[in-house]
C-alpha cells in the first residue's frame, strides 16, 4: 500500500467519550478532501466506560473493507494504546495522551482478563515494563513513531483563550483534539476539519464553536511541535467526490424503506437493529412529487411477536410494513411468519444479524442466521430470503424487499448484519429512479368481481396463477377471512385434505414463480478477475467488500479469480450457481460462521464440492487482510482445508 | 343503502360449539351490536386469537382475522393504527389474553388504540380439553383437571386498570340484551376498551355453571336469585369527567373486581376518555395522520415511480 493518499486509521476510547463523532468528523474531514472512506465500529454492550473503536479507511478508490494493520492509532486513553499499538505498522503514527504514560496495566479496569493477558504477555516477552511507556517502547522497536500530548494543559490554554473556565465542559472536546493533530500531522488543511465539525455538531452551535476552538488550537501546537515531514503518511486534496454520501448501513436500509413507500414500521429495541426504526422515527414526514407530504408511523412494541403481528395486522390494511430485529428477536417471530406465509401477506422483515446463539456478543458481528432465516417457522410456507453485501445494496434492497413481498405476497427477509448496519461508507448519491411493483394489489372491486358468495371475495382463489388478487380489509364487496387454520377460497377453516393439497401447492408454486421471474442480476452477482478462473470463491452478505479487494490485489499478483455473491438466498438460484461454478477447480466458500452455512446449502441444492472452507465466528468482521492471507495459503497448496480466522480487537 | 338485517351479518358457515356453550350468546350479542349501530359490513373486522372463542370470526359476516394464540390484540392494534377508519374489534378466551398473551394486555393497555376486547371468560382452555385456564381461581378443581389448580387466577378487571385500559366493564354470556349494549358503549368509547364477558364452558367447566350463575349452592342459603347483580342498578357511575375522581374511583373498582361468590358484579365499571387515544397520540407528531393514515397513502405514480422525495434526507449525509 502506498503511503500517501491511503491510510488506515483508528481511534479509541471509553465508550460515550465521543469516539463516534470524532471518527464522523475525520471520516468527513477526508471526504471532502475528495477521498473514499470506509469506517468500521466496534462497541461492547455497555453505556459508559467500556472500550470502543472506530477504524477508518482513507483511499484514493472506493473501498469497502478494513485492514488489520494500522497506520495511524489515535488516542486519548491509555486503554486505546494497550490495545492496539501492537497492530499499528513500521512507520506508522501513535497519539497519545503524554500524562498518562506511566499508567500501567492494572490500572486500566475495563481490560478483561484475558486481554490483559496476553498484553502482559506481549510485554514481558519483548522485554518491556507493563505500563503505557513500555508499550510506546515496544511500538517504537517496530518503528513506529510516537507523539505526546498533554491535552489537559491543551484544554486549560484552549479554556483560557475562550475565557471559559468552566473546565468540566472542555473535557469533551479532547476526542476532537486528537484527531486535530492527526489532521495536522497528515497534513491536511483545517477548512475541511472546521467544515466536518459543522457537519457533524451542525444543529448544536454552541457545540460547534468549542469544537472548532479546540480543534485549531491542538492543530496549531501539532503543526508547531511537530514537523509533518517526518512520517510517510499524507493526505493531499484531491478532486472533490461529487453527489457523494457518508452513509452508515442502518441509515442506507431506512431511506431505502423511505423511498420503497413503507409507511408502517414496527420494533422492539435491539442491537444492531434499532438505529434504523430511530432513523426512520427521525424522518416520519415524508416529502413527495405531489406535493403533500406522506409519514411513516413508527411503532416501537411490548415484544418481538408484538412488532411482527402488529406489522402483519397493518399490512392487512395494504400499507407496505416492515419490522426489524436481530437474531434473538427474531426466534420470538417464527410463529407469526407462518401465519404470514399462511395468508399470503406481503411483509418484510429486516434482520440484522449479530453473534449468536442465545445473546451472545451482543454487539459483535457474524452471518450465523442464513439457515435459521430459511427455515424459520414450524411447517412449510413459502418466503423470501435476500442478503445485502454493503451499504449500497441495503438501500436498493430495501426497495426490493417490499416489491417481492407484494408480487409474491409473502415475508421477505432481509439480512443485514452488524458489520453493515453500523459501518460508514462514501456512496453515491442514492437514486430515486425505481420501480414500485405491487402485483396483484386493488383497493377497488366490482359488486359481482369477488367470486364468493355476496359480497364475498376469494382472497385465495384457485386457478390458473398461484398468486391471487390482493385487496385491503375494508375494502367494498369484497369481504374475506383470513386464519392461520387451513383454508378454503374464501378464507374459512377447511380440513378437506382435496382442499389442502390445492393450497399447499398455490402457496409453494409461488416460489418456483419467483425463482423463474426473479432477474439473475438479482440472484448472484459475479465478479470475474481474470478471464477464464479456475478459483472461485462463494460467499454471501458483507464479506463482499474483504473478498473484492483481496483478490483484486491477488489478481494484480497475477491470480485469476471468480467471485460468486449469492443475494438471493432462498428460493436458492440453484441453475444460476451451477452455471457460475461450472468451469471452478477450486470451490472456496466464505462465510462468518462457524458452520459454513451458505456451503450447506449449495452443496444440498448443487451439488458442487466445496474444496475450502474459509470461516470466523469470533464476532469481529473479516478483514481484507486475513482473506488475502487465507488465499495465498490455498494458493500455494495448503492442506487445510477449512481456514479458521482470528483477525480483530 | 338498504337497511341492514340482523340475518345479514351471519355467515353460513358451520358452527361446532358445544351445545350450550356460552360463546353462543355472546356470538350474538356482536352480531346484534353491529346491527343495530348498522355498522357496513365492510367497515367492520374481526380479529379472534384461538380457541374456541378464536372460531367467532367464522361466523360474522364481516371481515374477519383468526390471529395466533394470544396475539390478537397486536394484530388488531396493527390494522387499527394503519387504518383507523376500520371499525375492529379484537376477541379471545382467557386463556390467549392473560396468559399466552398477558404481556400484550398490558402493552396494549399502555397504547389505548381505539378498540374494543371481549374476553370470553369461562375458567378453562375448552379446545385442549379443559385445563386450568388463568382465571380459575386457586384450589378449584375443574372436571378434567387430575388435581386442584395449583395457580392462582389473575384478576381481569383490576389487570385491565392498572394497565390502563380506559374502559372496563364486564358482562354475562347469558344476558345478551346487557352483553349486547355494552358492547355498544365500548365500540363509541374512544380507546381501548376491555369487556370481561363471564360464561359456563357447559363440557369442562363444572364449577361455575348456568344454574351456578343463576343462585344454585350459595353460601348463603336464605339469599335467592342469580349471583350477578348490574353496578348501574345500585346507582354506580364508571365515567371519569374530571383526572380527579380517577383515584376514588378506582378503589371502587379493585372492589368490584375483586367481589366473587354470592354476589358478582356487571356493569361498565370504568369509562375515560379525557386519556388521549393512541392515535391523538400519533397526532401530536404527524398533523395529517387522520386525514392521511398508513393505508391511505399513495406511495407511487402512474408510471410505478416512488412519489416519496428523499434529497432533504440525502442532503444531510452528502460529503460536500
Amino acid at each position: 500500500m502506498s503511503n500517501v493518499n491511503s491510510i488506515s486509521w483508528l481511534i479509541g476510547g471509553p465508550q460515550g467519550s465521543g469516539v463516534d463523532s470524532a471518527a464522523n468528523i475525520f471520516a468527513r474531514t477526508c471526504a471532502k478532501e475528495g477521498f473514499h472512506i470506509f469506517g468500521k465500529r466496534e462497541f461492547y454492550s455497555n453505556i459508559k466506560g467500556e472500550h470502543s473503536y472506530f477504524t477508518i479507511r482513507v483511499s484514493e478508490k472506493p473501498v469497502n473493507s478494513h485492514l488489520e494493520e494500522i497506520n495511524m492509532l489515535v488516542s486519548f486513553d491509555a486503554e486505546t494504546v494497550f490495545r492496539h499499538a501492537d497492530r499499528v505498522s513500521s512507520g506508522g503514527v501513535i497519539i497519545y495522551d503524554s500524562t498518562l504514560a506511566e499508567t500501567t496495566l492494572v490500572e486500566v479496569p475495563t481490560i478483561d482478563f484475558e486481554a490483559s493477558n496476553r498484553i502482559r504477555k506481549l510485554l514481558e516477552d519483548s522485554g518491556h515494563s507493563v505500563n503505557l511507556s513500555g508499550m510506546l517502547e515496544f511500538a517504537k522497536s517496530r518503528g513506529c513513531i510516537v507523539y505526546g500530548l498533554p491535552y489537559f494543559e491543551m484544554i486549560e490554554a484552549v479554556a483560557i483563550k475562550m475565557n471559559d473556565p468552566k473546565l468540566s465542559k472542555l473535557a469533551r472536546v479532547v476526542n476532537v483534539m486528537a484527531i486535530s493533530a492527526s489532521i495536522s500531522l497528515l497534513g491536511i488543511k483545517k477548512d475541511a476539519l472546521t467544515s466536518a465539525i459543522q457537519d457533524v455538531f451542525g444543529s448544536k452551535p454552541k457545540l460547534v464553536t468549542i469544537n472548532i476552538e479546540a480543534a485549531e488550537y491542538a492543530y496549531s501546537q501539532m503543526s508547531s511541535k511537530f514537523d509533518p515531514k517526518t512520517i510517510k503518511y499524507k493526505i493531499t486534496p484531491k478532486d472533490a467526490l461529487q453527489d457523494y454520501l457518508l452513509v452508515s448501513g442502518s441509515q442506507a436500509a431506512a431511506i431505502g424503506k423511505i423511498l420503497g413507500g413503507c409507511r408502517f414500521q414496527t420494533y422492539y429495541p435491539i442491537t444492531p437493529a434499532s438505529d434504523e426504526s430511530e432513523f426512520l422515527e427521525s424522518n416520519q414526514i415524508i416529502d413527495q412529487s405531489n406535493g403533500k407530504n406522506g409519514s411513516i408511523i413508527v411503532v416501537q412494541t411490548e415484544d418481538e411477536i408484538a412488532a411482527v403481528t402488529m406489522a402483519i395486522g397493518a399490512s392487512l390494511t395494504g400499507v407496505r410494513t416492515a419490522t426489524a430485529t436481530s437474531g434473538p428477536g427474531f426466534s420470538l417471530m417464527a410463529e407469526a411468519l407462518g401465519w404470514a406465509g399462511m395468508n399470503e401477506v406481503p411483509l418484510v422483515i429486516t434482520m440484522y444479524q449479530r453473534a449468536g446463539p442465545s445473546t451472545g456478543l451482543p454487539t459483535r458481528h457474524e452471518q450465523s442466521d442464513l439457515l435459521f432465516a430459511i427455515n424459520a417457522g414450524h411447517g412449510e410456507f413459502p418466503k423470501i430470503v435476500l442478503a445485502s453485501g454493503d451499504i449500497e445494496e441495503s438501500f436498493y434492497d430495501a426497495i426490493k424487499a417490499f416489491n417481492l413481498a407484494e408480487i409474491y405476497q409473502l415475508p421477505v427477509i432481509h439480512l443485514l448484519d452488524k458489520a453493515i448496519s453500523s459501518s460508514i461508507k462514501t456512496c453515491k448519491r442514492f437514486s430515486n429512479e425505481l420501480k414500485i411493483e405491487r402485483g396483484k394489489f386493488k383497493n377497488n372491486i366490482d359488486k359481482n368481481e369477488g367470486g364468493g358468495a355476496a359480497g364475498h371475495f376469494q382472497r385465495f382463489k384457485l386457478d390458473d396463477s398461484p398468486v391471487s388478487t390482493r385487496v385491503p380489509i375494508g375494502t367494498e364487496n369484497a369481504i374475506f377471512w383470513n386464519t392461520g387454520d387451513e383454508h378454503t377460497e374464501e378464507g374459512h377453516i377447511s380440513e378437506d385434505p382435496e382442499n389442502r393439497n390445492k393450497m399447499m401447492d398455490k402457496r409453494m408454486k409461488k416460489l418456483e414463480i419467483a425463482l423463474e421471474k426473479i432477474a439473475d442480476d438479482d440472484k448472484v452477482t459475479c465478479y470475474d478477475f481474470g478471464p477464464g478462473a479456475k478459483n472461485v470463491i462463494i460467499s454471501w452478505g458483507s464479506t463482499k467488500g474483504a473478498i473484492l479487494e483481496a483478490i483484486r490485489k491477488l489478481s494484480e499478483e497475477g491470480n485469476k479469480f471468480r467471485f460468486i455473491q449469492v443475494r438471493l438466498l432462498h428460493p436458492f438460484p440453484t441453475e444460476t450457481v451451477k452455471k457460475f461454478l461450472v468451469d471452478a477447480n477450486q470451490v472456496i466458500d466464505v462465510e462468518m460462521n462457524y458452520t459454513s452455512q451458505l456451503a450447506s446449502l449449495v452443496q444440498q441444492n448443487t451439488r458442487a464440492k466445496i474444496d475450502y472452507k474459509i470461516v470466523k465466528y469470533n464476532g469481529r468482521p473479516m478483514s481484507t487482510t486475513e482473506i488475502y492471507i487465507a488465499l495465498k495459503a490455498i494458493l500455494s497448496g495448503t492442506n487445510e482445508r477449512r481456514i479458521i480466522l482470528d483477525g480483530g480487537t | 343503502m338498504a337497511e341492514l338485517k340482523l340475518a345479514d351479518y351471519k355467515t353460513t358457515v358451520h358452527n361446532d360449539w358445544c351445545p350450550g356453550c356460552g360463546d353462543f350468546g355472546i356470538l350474538n350479542a356482536i352480531q346484534m351490536a353491529l346491527s343495530e349501530m348498522q355498522i357496513p359490513r365492510h367497515k367492520a373486522v374481526i380479529f379472534s386469537g384461538i380457541g374456541c372463542s378464536g372460531k367467532t370470526s367464522h361466523f360474522i359476516n364481516v371481515y374477519g382475522i383468526h390471529t395466533l394464540h394470544g396475539r390478537v390484540l397486536p394484530f388488531a392494534q396493527g390494522a387499527k393504527i394503519a387504518n383507523p377508519d376500520l371499525e375492529i374489534i379484537a376477541v379471545g378466551g382467557d386463556g390467549d389474553g392473560l396468559g399466552i398473551g398477558a404481556g400484550h394486555f398490558v402493552g396494549a393497555g399502555r397504547k389505548n388504540v381505539d378498540i374494543p376486547y371481549l374476553i370470553f371468560n369461562n375458567e378453562v382452555y375448552g379446545l385442549t380439553k379443559g385445563q386450568a385456564s388463568p382465571t380459575l381461581r386457586l384450589g378449584e378443581k375443574t372436571k378434567s383437571l387430575v388435581s386442584p389448580n395449583t395457580s392462582n387466577s389473575v384478576n381481569p378487571i383490576a389487570l385491565a386498570f392498572v394497565s390502563g385500559f380506559t374502559f372496563i366493564a364486564r358482562s354475562y354470556s347469558y344476558d345478551v340484551k346487557h352483553l349486547k349494549d355494552t358492547i355498544q358503549r365500548a365500540i363509541k368509547h374512544k380507546g381501548l376498551a376491555f369487556i370481561d364477558v363471564l360464561q359456563p364452558c357447559p363440557t369442562y367447566d363444572d364449577i361455575h355453571t348456568r344454574e351456578w350463575f343463576q343462585g344454585k349452592n350459595k353460601l348463603e342459603p336464605q339469599t335467592t336469585g342469580p349471583r350477578i347483580y348490574k353496578i348501574e342498578d345500585t346507582g354506580y357511575n364508571g365515567t371519569i369527567n374530571d383526572e380527579s375522581e380517577v383515584n376514588e374511583k378506582m378503589s371502587k373498582i379493585l372492589e368490584y373486581s375483586t367481589e366473587w361468590g354470592d354476589k358478582i358484579p356487571i356493569g361498565t365499571f370504568y369509562q375515560n376518555e379525557l386519556v388521549p387515544t393512541y392515535h391523538q397520540r400519533i397526532a401530536e407528531n404527524n398533523k395529517e395522520y387522520f386525514a392521511s393514515p398508513p393505508s391511505h397513502q399513495e406511495i407511487s405514480d402512474n408510471e410505478n415511480k416512488p412519489i416519496a422525495r428523499i434529497d432533504r434526507i440525502l442532503d444531510k449525509l452528502k460529503v460536500n
